[in-house]
């Protein structure tokens, strides 16, 4: 396999690329406790974007492992899960601002941290977004990879420590040419009061398309449905198949 | 359970804004600081998709993931304060005979039918078609990128402790009504939903009522 990208993602940044269809991201939480946020675009027209209530829906869960897949909101599969030895993905819980960061850990500054200032998860997507001509207007509900924010009865949130352990890792196959919006930031609802987000490591390589057999494509019929619309837009877009 | 049933005050008759909107329908209003804001399930469980944005600046809007954060609880009720994107309450829920309303079901499109359902349910009317119609009639360059998930009032949308998303049967019933006060210049989008493949509107989707009073 072709490897096109290893780099560890330092505590506190955001990234953003564009991955190809049948490309592979893993992302592994190299001491525990990461909180990964994520958002997904179509690389070519990125109006069309993550859906949390559309992959929640289709799948009948409210959180990501392996088999399950991220949906657009134009009812189309932006990638699959592959892997996951972690467990538990939120996706219900969102992404914290500046006020909150600052709440929680204090000033936390440029002008006295410098390149340790307390990164907020809000502001790096902004900060890459508009990157892409993007902005306010794209910051949809998210991914918080490696995260788990449990929901009793009464509907009570409850963050779950420990979710993710180190060395974990969760793998991300694309079905669409993606842009791909990171922030390695605390989750919003992690009590601990100490900005230290950890590294976590990236490694993206080629992979190939899911074949008939495929654990995210026969996971649900919903799945299946929503992999025939994803290889007609391939169709429509000049692709393959 | 995070039932908070509380009755309003408010006379019908003297409301300022009293309409009826059929299903299927879409509707867009601007609310000022203090104006009170109704909407009445008329025959019960029925769906009604709703997204509020600042009106003097519409890149802040509604938030499900701040609104849920906000008050550590994924159903909203009385007392409920709707949050922005920006972290900030743009409505606050004073009254509610429901009980329980959702938010993190989302609104119905044509594709995400032809997901959920069958790739041959692509023409049947869904909630994202009236919320684009409603914003395209609204103006102001309004459109898909402004639909974030949205509330759907009077929609019971059980998440269980294992993680798992239910679709249960609704807990409203004919009358019952949800009302909240504006906290800021409120721009409100509804599409009173179409939805015949599933549950959410009991099969029948029906008309509700919506009512403004002004601050007093």
């Amino acid at each position: 396999m072709t490897t096109h990208l290893h780099e560890m993602l330092r505590g506190g940044q955001a990234w953003s690329r564009r991955v190809a269809r049948h490309q592979r991201l893993r992302l592994r939480d190299v001491e525990g406790r990461a909180c990964v946020s994520a958002l997904f675009y179509n690389a070519r027209d990125p109006i069309e974007r993550y859906n949390m209530p559309d992959t929640l829906k289709a799948q009948f869960t409210a959180f990501l492992t392996t088999g399950r897949v991220l949906f657009s909101d134009m009812g189309r599969v932006l990638c699959s899960i592959v892997a996951d030895d972690c467990g538990w993905h939120d996706t219900i819980s969102g992404i914290g601002g500046a006020e909150a960061a600052a709440a929680r850990f204090g000033e936390g500054s440029y002008q006295t941290l410098r390149n340790e200032f307390h990164r907020n998860g809000r502001d790096n997507l902004l900060v890459e977004l508009g990157k892409h001509g993007l902005g306010k207007r794209d910051v949809v509900s998210n991914v918080n990879f490696f995260a788990r924010v449990a929901v009793d009865d009464s509907g009570a949130l409850a963050w779950i420590p420990a979710n993710s352990r180190a060395g974990a890792s969760v793998e991300l196959r694309f079905e669409m040419d993606t842009l791909v919006v990171l922030s390695n930031t605390p989750h919003p609802l992690d009590p601990d009061a100490r900005y230290h987000p950890p590294p976590v490591e990236l490694l993206l390589g080629d992979g190939a398309p899911a074949p008939a057999d495929d654990r995210c494509r026969l996971s649900r019929p919903e799945n299946g449905r929503g992999f025939a619309l994803t290889e007609a837009y391939a169709v429509e877009m000049g692709g393959r198949l | 359970m995070s039932f908070r049933l509380q009755e309003s005050a408010f006379d019908p008759r003297q409301a300022a804004v009293d309409v009826t909107l059929p299903a299927g329908q879409g509707w867009t209003h601007e609310l000022a600081p203090g104006d009170t804001f109704r909407i009445v399930d008329l025959e019960g469980n029925q769906a009604v998709d709703t997204l509020f944005f600042n009106s003097r600046d519409v890149d802040e809007r509604y938030s499900a993931t701040e609104t849920i954060r906000a008050q550590g609880n994924i159903y909203l009720s009385t007392g409920t304060r709707l949050m922005s994107s920006e972290g900030r309450p743009l409505l606050t829920i004073v009254a509610d005979t429901c009980g329980r309303h959702d938010t993190l079901g989302g609104a119905c499109s044509a594709e995400s039918n032809q997901v959920r359902y069958a790739l041959e349910k692509k023409y049947m009317h869904n909630c994202r078609d009236s919320f684009l119609l409603a914003l395209a009639r609204y103006g102001h360059g309004m459109g898909k990128r402004d639909l974030p998930n949205n509330i759907n009032f009077f929609m019971n949308v059980p998440v269980t402790p294992a993680g798992e998303l239910t679709f249960a049967d609704g807990v409203s019933g004919p009358g019952r009504y949800v009302e909240m006060r504006a906290d800021t210049e409120v721009l409100v989008l509804i599409s009173n939903c179409p939805q015949l493949n599933n549950p959410c509107n009991a099969y029948n989707p029906t008309p509700v009522r919506l009512l403004v009073w002004p601050k007093g």
